[in-house]
């Protein structure tokens, strides 16, 4: 069974009750809200494929996953400055250095094979999230 | 250090463009090599994302990738949850949200690499069948 197939059987089977995508969509947006509120972030790579089960294609589902975030980090970044937690000296450097990174990722995006991209980012993730669990 | 921090906002900024998740990379970079407080660089990246996250939205909806219809019980969910969740963090030691952060981004890595693989395989496996024919 492909993707294809997948996406088909879970939209007329599961999907077609419209108060089961509801109940769908609000599970799911409690999941992505407490993960990305907890840890700062991370939301985003689990709002892309609740959007593709909700019937969305993978370039909507990534443009849709921001819309879903940005509300979220709002929401979020007013309860850590209001904690205190915002160092304005890293906030400034390492602010400026995601803009410019952020531009750039996206322009090479359609130049690197991402899938390659893909393996080697799933890896280093294992390695850094084993030695923070650990550390 | 502000060199370093830029440098490592550059990295996530790269990462985040091409549409793989930023932060969750930004923010062990920035406690593991920055020295930065577990607290501070969730707060760097929920921050960094809202200028980030509007510019794309911005392009993507000219382009009209996303998304709306039947959205809004997943936003409001999501939001909701994220507020809650942002003040629970706030009273969760850095140690301890720094190890959930760590079993977090093995999670998300194991699953990255597994469907990564299966997409490896799968494309062997299209190519194969497509030249067997031709010998």
């Amino acid at each position: 069974m492909n993707k294809a197939n997948i996406r088909k059987f879970v939209q007329t089977n599961v999907m077609n009750n419209v108060r089961k995508k509801r109940l769908f969509g609000i599970t799911a947006g409690i999941l992505i809200g407490s993960i990305n509120g907890l840890l700062g972030g991370g939301g985003g790579m689990l709002a892309v494929p609740a959007l593709t089960a909700l019937g969305l294609n993978a370039k909507q589902s990534h443009a849709t996953a921001i819309l879903v975030i940005l509300p979220i980090s709002i929401m979020s970044a007013i309860i850590y400055l209001a904690a205190g937690r915002a160092d304005w000296s890293v906030l400034w450097s390492g602010g400026i250095g995601v803009l410019l990174g952020g531009a750039a990722g996206a322009v090479a995006l359609s130049k690197l094979d991402s899938g390659v991209v893909r393996l080697l980012f799933a890896i280093v993730m294992i390695a850094v999230g084993i030695r923070q669990a650990i550390g | 250090m502000t060199v370093l921090w830029f440098f490592i906002g550059i990295l996530g900024g790269l990462l985040g463009g091409m549409g793989m998740g930023g932060g969750t990379l930004l923010i062990p970079l920035l406690t593991g090599l920055g020295g930065v407080d577990q607290h501070v660089a969730q707060a760097v990246n929920l921050i960094a994302f809202v200028p980030m996250s509007v510019v794309a939205l911005l392009i993507h909806a000219r382009n009209g990738y996303v998304r709306t219809r039947g959205l809004t019980p997943l936003i409001v969910s999501a939001v909701l949850s994220a507020g809650v969740f942002s003040v629970f963090a706030q009273l969760i030691t850095a140690p301890v949200l720094k190890r959930g952060f760590g079993i977090f981004l093995v999670i998300l890595g194991i699953c990255l690499l597994t469907a990564q693989i299966m997409r490896f395989i799968k494309k062997k496996r299209t190519k194969n069948k497509n030249q067997s024919p031709a010998g």
